[in-house]
């Protein structure tokens, strides 16, 4: 099926390939949304883990809080904000660190009416392909 | 008869409802999000609907990665708000007219949308931040004061619903409530949005020219508007502005005449342009 929306650019549409290819990550990420799933998480990472058949590269993902690259392997944010819940990042903070900008100035950016869509619609415009 | 009288569009941004249950909304931050929502509950206490039916999405809280239903109706008796992985949010539990509920259910699926049925579900901010605006602070002892019939929708695993079939849906749903027996006035919520992307390096998206333009359309030209492709909306209202395909379903429910009676815009709230309006049948 034609993906008419790959060509905007800093984006992820969580279509079914990335759904099949992110589904564990995504299914353990959603057990963090219980307090005892955290605390057993919390006590434990790699043996938490070992229950969910995630790839390698998802794991360690996971383990070393990449949020990008969770992204990048299948993660949908709604699934990954779970984790970010867990270690007390709330979700403009979590965004603040995707960006690449950092906490403070993307709240910044927000206070000052958000990213323009100007300049923003296709990946040509960000020098990509 | 039941008869559905006005539709409500609001944004259910889950730090609204943060700054709601903290105690916060007085804060330079927040002020100007809730005064927009004044005229809105002396509306709601004038209005005095029986029922607000209510179409919101889950965020992979109640529903997970092994079960996507595109339309899912809640058909239990109560609905308890979920822990999202904060703790759960400390509002009243949401009670359904159930037996209209089921009525809604089947007159749906013999009206040809084959709903997903939910005779178990918690719902998460989506449901209760857009209650929480619209009646005001409540502990969880206390009660809403409305009956609520849920409708999730799925917009997080594309593609969600189109906007077409949601503003159809809609037209449905008012020949479902309009042929349940008992006299009931019933308002009806679309939520989420306006423009907003919480994910990857495109985070932060807000557009106003969009948001206004759907804003004004949803009374100009509704029909129109219902048939946006998916992709406009990710481009241009950001990768999680696509929620706005639940409002179709609101103004759907809605005579083709209506009278915006309140607009509400402000950005920002966490990562999010806030929006709502509220839009009455001009016969109602």
């Amino acid at each position: 099926m034609k993906k008419d929306y790959e060509d905007i650019p800093g984006t992820f549409v969580f279509d079914a390939d990335r759904s099949r290819e992110g589904y564990h990550l995504n299914q353990f990420c959603i057990t963090l949304r219980l307090q005892k799933n955290r605390d057993a998480f919390n006590a434990n990472e790699e043996a938490y883990l070992d229950g969910f058949p995630m790839t390698p590269e998802q794991r360690e993902a996971v383990l070393k809080r990449q949020w990008n690259r969770l992204l990048e392997l299948g993660g949908n944010v709604y699934y990954t904000s779970k984790l970010a819940a867990n270690d007390g990042i709330n979700f403009q903070n979590l965004a603040g660190l995707m960006t690449g900008m950092g906490v403070e100035s993307y709240r910044e950016m927000m206070l000052n009416g958000g990213r323009s869509i100007e300049g923003n619609r296709y990946k040509s415009e960000w020098g990509e392909e | 008869m039941a008869r559905i009288t006005a539709g409500v569009g609001v944004s259910h941004v889950p730090a609204i409802g943060v700054a709601m249950d903290t105690g916060i909304t007085d804060q330079p931050y927040w002020q100007p999000v809730f005064k927009g929502f004044e005229f809105s509950r002396k509306w709601m206490a004038e209005k005095k609907p029986d029922v607000v039916f209510l179409v919101y999405n889950d965020h992979c809280t109640a529903f997970d990665a092994s079960c996507i239903p595109t339309f899912a109706l809640g058909a239990a008796a109560t609905f308890t708000p979920a822990d999202e992985g904060y703790g759960p949010r400390p509002v009243p539990v949401v009670k359904n007219h159930q037996k209209m509920a089921s009525h809604i259910a089947q007159s749906l699926i013999l009206d040809e949308f084959d709903l997903t049925i939910m005779n178990e579900m918690e719902v998460d901010h989506g449901l209760t931040v857009p209650l929480s605006v619209m009646y005001g602070d409540k502990k969880p002892e206390d009660d809403w004061g409305v009956l609520v019939i849920p409708l999730a929708v799925n917009v997080v695993q594309y593609p969600a619903p189109t906007g077409n079939r949601c503003y159809n849906l809609g037209k449905a749903i008012r020949r479902a409530v309009e042929s349940f027996p008992e006299d009931l006035n019933v308002v009806i919520f679309g939520t989420g949005g306006m423009s907003h992307q919480l994910q990857y390096k495109r985070a932060g998206l807000i557009n106003p020219e969009f948001d206004t333009m759907f804003l004004d359309k949803l009374t100009s030209d509704p029909v129109g508007l219902s048939k946006m492709p998916h992709v406009d909306y990710l481009r241009e209202a950001g990768s999680e502005g696509v929620e706005m395909v639940m409002w179709h379903v609101m103004r759907g429910a809605l005579d083709d005449d209506v009278v915006e009676v309140h607009r509400h815009y402000h950005v920002p709230a966490s990562n999010t342009a806030v929006g709502h309006i509220i839009l009455e049948n001009k016969n109602a």
